[in-house]
């Protein structure tokens, strides 16, 4: 057996994962929890302040602009979305990922990082304290900063 | 099975969310149209998305170099934002869009 790797870039740009059924299941559990909150707001009108994070500004400077841009990328931007988290879904028992499902990973990860990071409020600097270990925001930082480990080898796994 | 996300929270007990930045530039010339100048494409600094991240993307997007990807990304990290590509308002807003397809907190504006 080979140890010490858990994401090994073949030579044709496909991944080999070794990731522990534990970890499979909560990512499995956090895709559909993802899939569930971009679906629930309606891409009219204003979005949810808990995705908001998923839908940036483009034109700062002209409103009328932007709206249109809103408009006619919002769907495009939830399409894209749910079609990652589909690929995500259906490759996560694999043993193997092509270079398109490797990209539908980084991107659906990064963006349940958006999520609980906004929830968190994330900052640069400071390491959080919770008073309470009953707070369910513990549980969600260290979601969070597994995402980020996971994330971060996903990307080299990718650039190798 | 537990809830990790946080729920839907519109118009209730919402945090508040960041704002993308607004900025006040001069005004445009009325003789010029938003067609004639050239725009640029901005990646503002955020706590969130890592750094080895914001490389990839912009290497992805651009295919810029490892160094130049890598020094864009420092200029967002160290001075708040950074210009990443430009062009006309078209290709600006394609590229905004890619940016945003990737999680980056881009915008864009004229480039005056």
């Amino acid at each position: 057996m080979k140890f010490g790797w858990r994401f090994r870039t073949k030579r044709n740009g496909s991944v080999e994962i070794r990731v522990a059924d534990e970890e499979r299941q909560l990512i499995a559990e956090l895709i559909e929890q993802l899939r569930e909150l971009v679906l629930s707001t309606s891409p009219e009108g204003s979005v949810d302040p808990s995705i908001r994070r998923l839908y940036p500004t483009a034109y700062v400077e002209d409103a009328e602009r932007e709206h249109k841009y809103q408009r006619l990328m919002r769907d495009q931007l939830l399409e894209r979305r749910l079609a990652h988290l589909d690929v995500v879904e259906s490759t996560l028992q694999d043993e193997e990922l092509s270079p398109e499902a490797l990209i539908a990973w980084i991107t659906s990860i990064n963006d349940l990082r958006l999520v609980l990071g906004t929830h968190l409020d994330v900052s640069e600097d400071e390491e959080p304290t919770f008073a309470d270990e009953n707070d369910p925001k513990q549980q969600q930082r260290a979601i969070y900063d597994y995402l980020s480990h996971l994330l971060g080898e996903l990307v080299d796994a990718a650039n190798n | 099975m537990s809830h990790f996300l946080p729920s839907v929270t519109f118009g209730g007990r919402g945090a508040e969310v960041e704002s993308s930045p607004v900025l006040t530039g001069d005004e445009v010339p009325e003789s010029l149209t938003d067609e004639d100048v050239p725009w640029v494409v901005l990646v503002w600094n955020d706590p969130i998305n890592l750094m080895s991240y914001v490389v990839f993307v912009l290497q992805k997007l651009f295919g810029y170099s490892t160094e130049k990807a890598t020094q864009l990304m420092l200029d967002v990290h160290e001075k708040g934002r950074a210009v990443v590509s430009n062009g006309s308002r078209e290709k600006a807003e394609l590229d905004v869009f890619r940016l945003h397809e990737y999680g980056l907190w881009a915008t864009m504006q004229k480039d005056l």
